[in-house]
């Protein structure tokens, strides 16, 4: 872990030449290098990440943005252990993703990893308190189902299943599921993307809390730049390579956005 | 082709198995239906056939001795067609190499014609010359037993002197198509056979010149046969005649239809439970694919197909699985049902020749009955594709709402983790999918205890007749009734240890309408040999001065109970009528009796201490030396051996339960293979996405399978003490079924049996589980990410 200890100073790429005014705290979560992604589609392959270098820091808030097709949710599934790289390197602190067998990813995911998804893929037989203690039962040291739940703020909501509880509530459970194992990185694709923007402000509002009371590493995915002014640093990707990495000087507050 | 019906192939395929598994369990209801109707049409077709090529006889009767003038006294009543009167006697046959007594029953052919009635079928050699004496012709069932052809010798005992006879031919008669000894329980080929002599031949030897002892007769059509019988009865009753009886109660022809009448029980029961089971996958896989295709077929209503239209492109893919299940079903049922009629050749009907038919009818009724029961399974699911409103059906379908379980609410929950009560919930949601998933699988397993119930049956049948009730070593009758002396005599015999007379009589039984064509059988009230068992199977002591009835005889046949005064009309001498008091009821599997002590019978028939046989009990190792001296004994006209029965039967019954272990084993294993299979599918469909989330969650495969496979588990355990229940009640169906006079089977079922039965469902469960295992591990974990349900 060499580059560990710079990883705030030495996250940006060699070709993104900028200065981080705000130091984000702690050391270096994910280092990527050299990622590429190619998809063979019946005869055709479809690169959709063409050469990735990336360094996430501890504590970040980060925002990947791009149009549909730029391969940021390609990026996020490698981070989380769901793909692998076509060639490259991931390390997950001092573990190296890449070359991981189906085992290691699946103990990678339960220990550290917390998934938030578009669609909430709640498991509409059990109700939130459950939903959340399905994942804190088999994590090492989670916290209680009814604190995660009281953070995003559906402490009365706790016996509820799904079928009974509105888009927004039921993304802010898949938050609180997330999070309550106390994982060390949060992945969101498009956490707001099935959402009115009224609705979607309360769910970035728990995802802001979470990050800012636990200092989770948050990477949230979304085609909405909107939404980029909440984050530490907003990385653009466009065609399977970062264009650009932005550090927002002053973030704004989730309940500032609006789209 | 249009681009429905092209969707539609690739529904099928991309669901193929599904498709495979349903049609598999199709396959078995037509498969059991096309072979016992196949067999049961090719059976009666052969049957009356056979009968009527061959000139069976309508009416039949024998006795004592009558001249052969009285032929043409039977010849003169009204609807008597043509008469055949005979020489029956009954020998005792000795063939090289085999030390056994075989008993043989010869009758008289014409001289130098052909027999009016019951003509023989030649499968090898002639008929025997005019006048040659020591020419005959052996029943082909015997002479198959002991490998003999024309040109060979063996002897028979007639009337107690020993005469060498020459097979001249091997032939199979109408009359003795199911061949079994008088006295005897089972079929035995190598201890029984009939054989044929001519006439002034059997007539000297027997002591018959000029004279008849039996005689058959064939009506002019639309006679009514109870008019001739009773006829017949009034003009031989001076001659000694036992009493007329129709061929519907001619053994081997009620033998027949008695199996027939099982084949047709068996083409309704068994398929019905398949198709059945089919009809409820068929529901509940064609629900899930409509549910699956909610925005496909709102689309389609969008672009302006009718709801006739969709509806019929779904009932054509169901339409399609029946035809593949058909197809097949009509394939394996042809094989089974000629294989099932070669069995029945081979081991229980003599046909000459077997006319095996498929016919078209069969295959149509087959189609007809699969389609009604699966189209009635897809009804509800295809009339739901019907009605979707295509603005409704773009609409993502609202989650579906759970609550907590039975034993949540009970409080047990704090046990249950998370994956137990998706598990749970699951059930509890749906219990009348869950419910019928459960009975899907216990049909299985009854079936297969079904498949597997005969041969413990029999089992039990055998011992409590040979071993509890009939403990004899050896039955021996005598040429005629006889005194008690003769006991003596065989007292005397080396190697026998027991001796036992017994007084035997034909009589017909009567009470009010009812009445019954039987034997009463005087034994001894505290024999140790020949018992009488009560209903729980423990020896009863005959009480003296009235009868004791063979349950069903006493209440299925003539309905009288312990009390009643029953009218016996005796079928020999003078043919005395008399009222005998009901005593009591016996349990009886085999045949049904009327049993008296032998004091009171002979009392009953005005004689002194007269007996017709004796059981006998032997010393070990002494059967041969035994069966030798009895043999040469004139007064000694016929020998069973129990042991030896047995063994003969359990060969002959062996093919059939081989047959049948094999067919339930493979019809059982399907339908359970089709529930379970399908079962997974569907909860893999249903609930993949669900698994998805979980295994990027951090759940392992392992433990995303408990979830789903746990599901089934817990189905098919529930599943197993059902499907005991199931086969203990099919068993009983078939039970009340197949109850009549010949026969009742006990309602047991070996602790084996159930063990097969679970054997099949747990195989057919893990097979199941291992194919959806597998599939789990290739779940698309990034595309739940993405897609909405």
């Amino acid at each position: 872990m060499d580059e560990a200890s710079s990883c705030v100073s030495g996250a940006v790429s060699a070709d993104v030449d900028r200065v981080h005014e705000h130091a984000v705290v702690g050391g270096c979560v994910f280092r990527a290098r050299g990622l590429t992604k190619i998809y063979t589609m019946g005869e055709v392959e479809v690169p959709a990440l063409r050469g990735i270098d990336l360094e996430l820091a501890a504590g970040e808030l980060v925002v990947l943005l791009g149009p549909s097709g730029s391969g940021k949710s390609t990026l996020l599934n490698i981070l989380g252990g769901l793909d692998t790289p076509t060639s490259g390197e991931v390390w997950y602190l001092d573990h190296q993703l890449t070359g991981a067998t189906e085992q290691d990813l699946t103990r990678f995911r339960r220990e550290h990893v917390g998934f938030v998804f578009q669609f909430y893929n709640l498991i509409p037989s059990l109700t939130a308190r459950e939903n959340v203690a399905a994942v804190t039962e088999i994590a090492e040291s989670p916290m209680r189902p009814e604190e995660a739940l009281r953070m995003v703020g559906l402490g009365e909501r706790l016996d509820h299943f799904p079928a009974q509880m509105s888009g927004g509530e039921q993304q802010r459970v898949a938050i609180a599921r997330a999070i309550a194992k106390n994982p060390a990185v949060l992945l969101c694709d498009e956490p707001t993307g099935a959402l009115d923007s009224q609705t979607g402000v309360v769910v970035l509002e728990a995802l802001e809390k979470v990050n800012q009371t636990l200092g989770t590493l948050t990477v949230l995915i979304t085609h909405n730049a909107g939404i980029a002014d909440m984050a530490n640093r907003v990385i653009r990707l466009s065609d399977g390579h970062i264009v650009d990495i932005r550090t927002n000087a002053t973030k704004k507050a989730a309940r500032e956005l609006s789209w | 082709m249009r681009a429905l019906d092209l969707k539609l192939f690739r529904d099928l395929w991309a669901m193929r198995g599904q498709v495979l598994a349903i049609a598999a369990v199709i396959m078995g209801g037509v498969a059991t239906l096309v072979m016992s109707l196949s067999t049961y049409d090719s059976l009666v077709i052969t049957r009356d056939r056979f009968y009527r090529d061959y000139r069976f006889a309508d009416a039949f009767v024998n006795l004592k001795r009558a001249p052969e003038s009285v032929a043409a006294r039977l010849a003169a009543i009204p609807g008597v067609e043509r008469v055949e009167t005979r020489v029956r006697a009954g020998v005792k046959l000795e063939v090289e190499g085999f030390s056994d007594p075989i008993t043989g029953l010869l009758f008289s052919l014409p001289e130098g014609a052909e027999p009016l009635l019951n003509t023989l079928h030649f499968k090898r050699g002639r008929w025997v010359q005019p006048d040659n004496a020591d020419e005959v012709v052996v029943s082909d069932t015997f002479a198959d037993a002991h490998r003999l052809n024309p040109g060979d010798k063996l002897s028979a005992i007639i009337n107690g002197k020993r005469k060498a006879l020459t097979i001249v031919g091997v032939a199979v008669s109408p009359e003795y198509v199911y061949q079994i000894a008088p006295g005897s329980m089972f079929p035995d080929f190598k201890r029984y056979g009939v054989l044929w002599m001519g006439r002034n031949a059997l007539g000297a030897a027997y002591g018959m010149q000029g004279a008849f002892n039996n005689a058959t007769v064939s009506l002019t059509p639309g006679t009514p046969v109870q008019d001739v019988i009773d006829r017949m009865d009034a003009l031989l009753g001076t001659y000694g005649g036992t009493g007329a009886y129709a061929r519907k109660d001619q053994f081997s022809n009620r033998f027949i239809n008695e199996e027939l009448n099982q084949l047709q029980i068996t083409a309704t029961i068994f398929p019905a439970i398949f198709l059945g089971v089919a009809a409820f996958l068929l529901n509940v896989v064609v629900g899930r694919l409509v549910a699956l295709q909610r925005e496909q077929i709102a689309i389609l209503k969008a672009f302006g197909y009718s709801g006739l239209e969709i509806g019929g492109h779904y009932v054509k893919l169901v339409m399609l699985v029946v035809l593949l299940g058909v197809a097949g079903g009509v394939a394996l049922g042809a094989w089974f049902g000629q294989g099932l009629s070669n069995v029945y050749m081979e081991t229980t009907f003599r046909f000459p020749y077997l006319d095996y038919r498929l016919e078209a009818g069969v295959m149509l009724i087959a189609l007809a009955v699969s389609a009604v029961a699966a189209l009635s399974g897809t009804l509800f699911a295809v009339n739901r594709a019907i009605r979707l409103t295509p603005a409704e059906g773009m609409r993502a379908e609202t989650p579906a709402l759970y609550r907590a379980t039975v034993f949540e609410r009970i409080g047990l929950q704090r046990w249950l983790t998370q994956p137990t009560r998706m598990i749970l919930r699951n059930i509890e949601r749906r219990p009348v999918k869950s419910l019928l998933t459960v009975f899907g699988i216990a049909c299985a397993c009854g079936l297969m205890m079904v498949g597997n119930y005969q041969k413990g049956a029999i089992d039990f049948m055998v011992d409590v007749q040979f071993r509890q009730a009939s403990r004899e070593d050896l039955a021996v009758t005598f040429i005629e009734p006889t005194g008690s002396r003769a006991l003596h005599e065989l007292q005397a015999v080396p190697g026998i240890r027991h001796v036992e007379g017994f007084r035997d009589v034909p009589a017909i039984l009567r009470f009010q309408h009812y009445s019954y064509r039987s034997a009463i059988y005087g034994i001894q009230p505290a024999g140790e040999l020949h018992r009488s068992l009560n209903a729980a199977l423990q020896p009863i002591r005959i009480p003296p001065d009235g009868v004791v009835l063979t349950d069903h005889l006493a209440r299925e046949i003539l309905h009288v109970k312990p009390g009643d005064l029953l009218t016996v009309e005796i079928l020999e001498g003078s043919r005395p009528v008399r009222q005998v008091p009901v005593l009591g009821i016996t349990k009886q599997y085999l045949g049904v009796s009327a049993y008296m002590q032998q004091d009171s019978l002979n009392a009953l028939l005005r004689e002194g201490n007269v007996v017709s046989g004796a059981y006998l009990g032997l010393d070990p190792g002494m059967e041969s030396a035994v069966y030798a001296e009895l043999h040469e004994r004139p007064r000694v006209l016929g020998m069973i051996a129990n042991a030896a029965a047995i063994k003969s039967f359990y060969a002959t019954i062996g093919e059939f339960v081989l047959f049948y272990n094999m067919v339930a084993s493979l019809l059982a294993g399907s339908i359970g293979f089709g529930v379970v299979y399908n079962s997974a599918r569907l909860a893999l469909s249903e609930r993949g996405r669900e698994l998805a989330s979980l295994r990027v969650l951090g759940f392992t495969h392992g433990e995303i399978a408990y979830i789903l496979l746990g599901e089934l588990a817990l189905l098919t355990l529930i599943a197993i003490p059902l499907g005991f229940l199931v086969g203990v009640g099919l068993c009983g169906i078939l039970v009340l079924a197949f109850k009549n006079d010949l026969y009742r089977l006990p309602l047991i079922i070996e602790p084996s049996n159930y063990a097969l039965g679970a054997t099949v469902v747990v195989v057919s469960a893990l097979v199941s589980g291992l194919l959806v295992w597998y599939r789990l591990g290739r779940l698309d974990l990034v595309a739940v990410l993405k897609t909405r349900e």
